[in-house]
């Protein structure tokens, strides 16, 4: 089979230059009246969720783009404001809705860190196994989506069965598919159900049969590595300049993983392999997602083997000024019942100060910054959305595509709309 | 690292492991030069701007309170425990650095102003900032000397009024085709 030449990546920059994020029309094409204005979007299937590009064309050819996004702002930052700082936690989930455990984690391990709050072992493990999980998910929706739009209907119901069988576990785990505010300050908010080791274990090791699965399907598929190589080029100068991250900047062969560089949680007690390719186009883009799926199945047996060991361990940090006391003593303990009260109602105050904290999430670094004025509700919190510094780098990559390629290219951008207008 | 020798500095403290270096307003564009090309932070993760208004102001927590103190409509409005450090002007903004080599070092640029000010825009040294610049004034009013197209971002165009803001009110936007219309 002959397999597609891939198209070098360019030399110099192709940011363009008068606005970084707005691709204007050549002076020469805009007096030659030949172009024509296409609105794409909101409300389209291919732009997962409420993107809108307003896309020139010359012929065939993209020769000017500007991206437009708000379609989904909700004021999830304004709206944190109002909260005591325990029931924000269902907030970040939200922004980010299909890479929620790790949003959710971001904001957790801000509000941890402002309190200086040590958090027991299991819990660390168990946020990175269900992180890792979350990941998988993200990719599989990415996958399944990106497929859809560039036609390989198929692959779609094969992703969303394995995306089944997470949320399924999210259900088993805390009781609920998505969102799940499993993540609670100081550690979980229960104890790991009895059976949940079996059932993620069987997942895991069925998981990389699906890989191959995937693979055989797309990675041989003419028409797929026709879409896919050499298309929306993106050069690692540029990707940084664009403060791109994740799997985007692995693509462009930047060897950067959040996880491996700065670690967090327990990641610098787990092996794993950062993957980096080298054309910084839609196909290494999927290259490096499937590798971090792969990737990410290893690091949950890691986990699955330390969390065994670790039955009737604590879950959640002995604090009862910030952790609600456990059910049983409210019935017998008057101080536990007065905590409960006091947290419950009031909420717990985290002492004044400003941080950012920054994870590697399923799209890139995912950066939360807070500001506590030492009372129970945050006084400023702001999202670093990857997704929403994702789609600023349409215009470059942009450059001198087809409009067929459109659809391929902002799908391995990976945007989630949630994320990028919060 | 030194940081004395960034342009327009004006202090650096250490505050739960993270470094933050203040600078003059308007030296903010020579101080990112700097430190992108000089100390190697080449990589802008963040731009965000805090509004103080009425920080630490009595009987506030947070920002639903009243200003006489408790609102028993409101259980989180006892106040604070101890009172927070006073800001010296309105607005904090803050760029949140982070350098792609070993070790990861981050760093917080950060510079105070007042409503109405404007700050020397980043774009031309970090092309990401463009969306954080026009998300930052969008939601909190800040202006960006020499950004190249500064217009809102997450709001409607003809919207009024900055949402990020500490007196824009929540839940001060009219419904609209209720049956009160």
């Amino acid at each position: 089979m002959s397999l597609v030449e891939k198209q070098a990546i360019y030399e110099g920059t192709r940011i363009p230059q008068r606005v970084p994020t707005i691709l204007d029309v050549p002076a020469e094409l805009l007096a030659s009246d030949d172009i024509l204005q296409v609105n794409f979007g909101p409300n389209h299937p291919s732009t997962h969720g409420v993107l809108r590009l307003i896309v020139d064309l010359d012929g065939e050819r993209v020769v000017g783009l500007g991206a437009v996004i708000g379609y989904l702002h909700t004021g999830f930052e304004k709206n944190m404001e109002q909260k005591t700082w325990w029931k924000a936690i269902t907030y970040p989930e939200r922004i980010d809705y299909v890479g929620y455990q790790n949003n959710e984690l971001t904001f957790v391990l801000a509000i941890e860190k402002l309190l200086a709050l040590e958090v027991p072992d299991k819990a660390t493990w168990m946020r990175m196994l269900l992180c890792e999980l979350n990941r998988i998910h993200s990719h599989l929706v990415y996958l399944g989506t990106s497929a859809l739009e560039l036609g390989a209907i198929s692959m779609f119901w094969y992703t969303f069965r394995e995306r089944e069988m997470i949320l399924d576990l999210s259900e088993l785990v805390a009781g609920a598919r998505m969102h799940t505010r499993y993540f609670q300050v100081g550690g979980l908010a229960e104890d790991i159900p009895s059976g949940f080791y079996p059932e993620c274990r069987k997942f895991v090791d069925w998981m990389p049969q699906a890989l191959d699965d995937y693979l055989g399907m797309l990675d041989r598929n003419q028409i797929w590595l026709e879409r896919t190589k050499g298309i929306g080029l993106l050069s690692a100068d540029d990707a940084i300049a664009l403060g791109q991250s994740g799997p985007v900047l692995r693509a462009s062969g930047v060897d950067w993983d959040l996880r491996r560089d700065d670690p967090y949680l327990a990641y610098d007690k787990v092996h794993f392999h950062v993957p980096v390719y080298e054309g910084g186009d839609v196909y290494d883009r999927y290259r490096v997602r499937m590798d971090e799926m792969a990737e990410s199945v290893r690091i949950i047996h890691q986990c699955l083997d330390r969390l065994e060991r670790m039955d009737g361990k604590p879950w959640i940090a002995d604090d009862r000024k910030v952790v609600l006391p456990p059910r049983e003593e409210l019935h017998t303990s008057m101080e536990s019942l007065i905590h409960h009260f006091k947290i419950v109602t009031e909420g717990y105050r985290v002492p004044e100060g400003e941080v950012y904290l920054a994870i590697e999430s399923p799209r890139g670094e995912s950066g939360c910054y807070v500001v506590s004025d030492g009372g129970p509700k945050p006084w400023r919190v702001h999202f670093r959305a990857p997704s929403f510094v994702a789609l600023e780098a349409t215009a470059t990559c942009m450059n001198d595509t087809l409009i067929a390629d459109m659809i391929a290219v902002v799908g391995s951008l990976d945007a989630v709309m949630g994320d990028t207008d919060r | 690292m030194n940081w004395a020798d960034i342009p327009g500095f004006v202090g650096v403290r250490e505050e739960h492991g993270e470094t933050t270096v203040a600078v003059e307003r308007e030296r903010v564009r020579d101080a990112a030069q700097h430190l992108r090309d000089e100390l190697g932070f080449n990589f802008l993760a963040d731009v965000v701007a805090t509004d103080y208004l009425n920080w630490g102001a009595k009987g506030v927590s947070g920002y639903i309170g009243t200003a006489s103190g408790r609102d028993i409509n409101m259980p989180t409005t006892q106040g604070y425990q101890v009172q927070p450090q006073p800001k010296p002007w309105r607005f904090s903004l803050s760029y949140h650095l982070l350098a792609l080599r070993e070790g990861a070092p981050r760093v917080r640029l950060q510079t105070w102003l007042e409503d109405g000010e404007a700050v020397p825009s980043v774009v031309s040294v970090w092309p990401t900032a463009d969306w954080h610049e026009r998300e930052q004034f969008d939601l909190m009013g800040l202006r960006f000397d020499g950004h190249p197209n500064p217009l809102r971002i997450l709001m409607d165009d003809d919207w009024e009024g900055h949402p990020l803001r500490k007196d824009y009110p929540i839940g001060g936007e009219p419904v609209r085709f209720s049956d009160a219309e």
